[in-house]
């Protein structure tokens, strides 16, 4: 399998209501050829009603390098969480 | 003794059935990894209507055979597709050239066959038309893209449209058995579908800087089961496993 063509991230929105989730990615000439491979791809089995797709190289990420910086300071940051809340009787859904 | 609905349903059964074969041949072997999914779904769909289609045939017909007899124990004479379907895949852009072709016209059939008086042709015309419409859209993208891509592109996608264009002539083909349903409605006459077809046809085939094909011959006899050659291959191969082990499965 051959492949010169550029990836794309595909983003697939399962519902609406919900956020668009990240699923795969794909290899396509450019943006709507990669919109259909995305459609024959992740979305066979009725899993969604929106797709985006981004291009790969557009995506700037974290570096692993960076890890302890980035995300260890969260760590003992309890009161962060909202977990000293009293939840009040008959409150669903929260 | 068939009817006239059971004959209708079995050539656009075949037709389905025939141009499915030839698409999944493409599984595995296509330009890239996300090609051999999309050709493969276009194959699936294709499949699915032809099972409603000659499961539907089968019963009409009283003889009391099933999709599978109708597909796998039939004889190179007895399947009426038309013979744009049956044509070797040839390279990438000559499948596409194909799928122009045949889902433009599938598309133009489904929708007009969305009003037939035959409720169970109607029904499957409802669903399908929006499978064609997606295969349709799909081949519309290849053709613009190697069309107006690279010199090769662009040479190979004109040879596809041209070596496949006589084919097309049979598809509006004013056949005994769609003439006569047409009459009452539960067929589509082929003819009334040529303007549409062309006009669709012509916009996509000039927007990707290509020449519109033209020429007289015109070869035919699909619906009369006169195929061409490399059709027996094709069938070889659908039908061996069935025929090597009747009524296998899994």
């Amino acid at each position: 399998m051959s492949t010169g063509l550029p990836l794309w991230e595909v983003f697939i929105r399962g519902r609406r209501g919900l956020s668009h989730q990240h699923v795969g990615s794909v290899h396509a000439s450019d943006a709507e050829m990669a919109l259909r491979n995305a459609r024959d791809l992740y979305t066979r089995r009725g899993e969604g009603v929106s797709i985006w797709v981004v291009p790969a190289a557009q995506v700037s990420a974290s570096s692993p390098d960076e890890k302890e910086p980035f995300f260890d300071p969260a760590a003992d940051k309890t009161y962060r969480h909202p977990t000293f809340y009293r939840i009040p009787e008959g409150v669903k859904n929260l | 003794m068939t009817t006239p609905v059971a004959q209708y349903a079995l050539q656009l059964g075949d037709d389905a059935l025939i141009l499915s074969q030839r698409l999944s041949e493409w599984c595995a072997h296509a330009p890239e990894l996300e090609e051999d999914v999309a050709l493969a779904n276009l194959a699936l769909d294709l499949l699915g209507q032809a099972r409603t289609l000659l499961t539907y045939a089968g019963s009409l017909e009283g003889r009391g055979r099933s999709e599978d007899d109708l597909a796998f124990l039939r004889t190179e004479r007895e399947f009426r597709n038309v013979l744009l379907v049956e044509q070797p895949n040839g390279d990438f852009a000559m499948t596409i050239a194909r799928q122009l072709y045949f889902a433009t016209y599938q598309y133009e059939l489904y929708a007009a066959l969305c009003e037939s008086t035959d409720a169970e042709l109607a029904g499957l015309a409802a669903k399908a038309v929006k499978e064609v419409a997606y295969h349709r859209d799909h081949a519309v993208q290849w053709t613009l893209r190697l069309g107006d891509g690279t010199e090769e592109s662009r040479r190979r996608m004109q040879e596809g449209v041209d070596q496949l264009w006589p084919y097309t002539a049979e598809l509006f083909e004013a056949d005994a058995v769609a003439l006569e349903l047409a009459g009452s409605g539960a067929a589509v006459d082929p003819r009334t579908l040529r303007p549409a077809w062309e006009a669709s046809v012509a916009e996509v085939i000039e927007a990707a800087t290509l020449t519109m094909p033209s020429g007289d011959w015109q070869p035919r006899g699909g619906r009369a089961g006169k195929h061409t050659e490399a059709f027996g291959l094709l069938l070889g191969e659908m039908q061996a496993l069935h025929r090597q082990f009747p009524g296998a499965a899994w």
